[in-house]
């Protein structure tokens, strides 16, 4: 065999950088760690929002970072997500941890039946498309009876601490570890997708369908499998987001900005790369809660202004993102002369 | 035995006549030249063939298998590859990767498309440059990288648009070479190809086209002599 050949073959499929896998994994154990440490209410919830965000963001990146169609509607999944576990919790007593699933299903359906008709436009044609559907699940739960119309719904409440009703009044810790717990399994399957035979197909639909279909794949199909996926990473966080603050309704749930918001963190952080969703929520969730609570009633637009200002300074000086502050020969392999 | 039949294919846009009535055969492991003038429809005949672009009227067999009106990732999936005149590379991926794309059509596991991804890049002579993104290539080595892609599908035929279209005088020969060792793999070619040398030199058969419409089919030397091509496109073609 060709020596050259020979040593690409045997080179490794990944770039396992030691010192980088180790950092990870001290990472993990520090977020582990950090409640036992007497972690005050407000940072456990600082955490939550930023372990909440990140996932978010990662469910808009799979549509958007991998398979180039840009959402202005995933608020709609989450919103799914919530009502869904509250619904069946309140009416029927089943427990959140099925519940979640049944989200996850029920978005899933509506992410096929959204994304047949809709991911058949493109560009600017299929954002537009999606914000109106986002915005049509609000205004429809708003004026559905059966969960709570306008007044959404409020979860009864258990007299204590209950994991299997996952709620918890006595400290904010356990909120910390479900949704810790879900943020780690979200990025390792996320990770998974990009290094899979999936991943690497969605790509290919994101940088040139035509291209795609002359390498025999379906682009229509691939675009409503990641439009599914998605929509299947976004549900349980509106599921858990409902089991945290106990009360959700139509504004809240399916408000627009959550759609935003997860926008403008992938952007910030790097779209279409795992990592870049983290540095987002890591930098973005924080300023928001600071100025929430330093600004008070006012700092919900504060915020927003802030996140303007970041984003327009990252798209001009940095348009890939936070992501590429990070030397390339970390994240990618090493290019030979 | 015919791999390809095409049989009276017409497109229009509008009021223009991109194809005509066009009919041809193309044998196994040939390599069928197409030439024309630009606009004669040369790309249209591609499109039409892989699908992309649906004819109005016409018949396109491959083998026995009409493909007429199929999706073109269906098309592809028979066995037919293509590359594109407008490069079409996945830019913020590497040659490794662009490959490998390819190359999932026929092994399911990652390590092992890899492997055949690497020993197509091998073949095309680009090994030293597979972590390159594609967008850092050269279009000589883009070409090539379209090329290395469209074979990664395991082809039966493969349709090569312009293969020497804006490389530099040196890169060509390379090119050229890579198609003569791509025919040698068994793999049947149809390539558009401006440069009339090139074309005569590869071929087995060509097919001239204006306007459209098919003006000659048949053998490079009758090709070279045939009045209506003369007028058309090769002028006072120095056949040495």
């Amino acid at each position: 065999m060709d020596s050259k050949l020979a040593i690409a073959k045997s080179e490794p499929i990944w770039n396992t950088n030691i010192r980088v896998l180790s950092i990870i994994a001290g990472l993990i154990i520090l977020l582990f760690a950090l409640p036992l440490f007497g972690m005050n209410s407000f940072y456990l919830h600082l955490f939550i929002m930023i372990f909440m965000h990140a996932v978010m963001a990662q469910s808009w990146n799979v549509i958007a970072g991998f398979s180039g169609q840009i959402s202005l509607g995933h608020g709609a999944f989450f919103g799914i997500g919530a009502y869904a576990t509250s619904f069946f919790y309140m009416e029927y007593g089943v427990t959140p941890w099925i519940s979640i699933f049944f989200g996850m299903f029920v978005s899933a359906i509506f992410a096929v039946l959204i994304g047949i008709p809709m991911l058949r436009l493109s560009g600017h044609y299929f954002a537009i498309a999606t914000l109106l559907i986002g915005i049509s699940f609000q205004v429809v739960f708003q004026r559905w009876d059966l969960v709570g119309a306008a007044s959404g719904l409020w979860v009864t409440m258990t007299p204590e601490d209950s994991w299997s009703a996952l709620q918890f009044h006595t400290s904010k810790a356990p909120y910390y570890y479900v949704f810790l717990i879900f943020f780690l399994i979200t990025f390792f399957l996320v990770w998974l997708l990009s290094r899979s035979k999936l991943g690497y197909r969605l790509r290919a639909v994101r940088d040139d369908p035509q291209a795609a279909l002359s390498l025999c794949i379906n682009v229509s199909n691939y675009k409503i499998i990641a439009y599914v996926i998605s929509a299947i990473i976004m549900a349980p966080m509106g599921s858990l987001f409902a089991q945290y603050i106990l009360i959700i309704d139509p504004d809240r749930v399916f408000n627009i900005e959550i759609s935003i918001i997860v926008l403008l963190i992938t952007v910030l952080g790097g779209i279409g790369n795992v990592w870049g969703p983290i540095i987002g929520a890591a930098i973005l969730v924080p300023i928001s809660e600071y100025s929430r609570i330093y600004l008070g009633g006012t700092g919900g637009a504060v915020d927003l202004i802030f996140y303007g200002l970041i984003l327009m300074i990252i798209c001009i000086f940095r348009p890939n993102g936070l992501i590429s502050f990070i030397p390339k020969d970390i994240l990618e392999r090493k290019k030979q002369q | 035995m015919k791999i390809l039949t095409v049989q009276n294919l017409s497109k229009s846009f509008g009021g223009i006549h991109a194809n005509r009535d066009i009919s041809f055969d193309v044998e196994e492991g040939s390599i069928l030249g197409v030439i024309g003038p630009n606009g004669a429809g040369k790309s249209t005949l591609f499109d039409l063939i892989t699908g992309f672009t649906k004819a109005d009227t016409g018949k396109v067999k491959f083998f026995d298998k009409d493909i007429f009106g199929i999706s073109p990732d269906k098309i592809s999936n028979l066995g037919v590859g293509r590359t594109f005149q407008k490069l079409k590379p996945f830019a913020d991926q590497t040659l490794l990767e662009n490959v490998m794309i390819g190359a999932f059509v026929k092994e399911k596991d990652i390590k092992r498309a890899r492997d055949r991804a690497l020993e197509i890049i091998d073949f095309v002579d680009l090994i030293e440059k597979r972590h390159h993104f594609a967008k850092e290539l050269s279009t000589g080595q883009r070409k090539r990288l379209e090329m290395a892609r469209a074979m990664a599908i395991d082809p039966k035929l493969l349709l090569m648009d312009e293969v020497t279209g804006g490389v530099d005088q040196k890169t060509i020969p390379g090119l050229v070479e890579l198609v003569k060792k791509l025919k040698k793999t068994g793999v049947t070619i149809i390539t558009i190809e401006h440069n009339i040398n090139i074309i005569m030199e590869i071929s087995d058969n060509v097919l001239a086209l204006d306007q459209g419409k098919r003006i000659a089919f048949g053998e490079p030397k009758e090709i070279q002599n045939n009045k209506q091509v003369i007028d058309a496109y090769l002028g006072t073609f120095d056949a040495a």
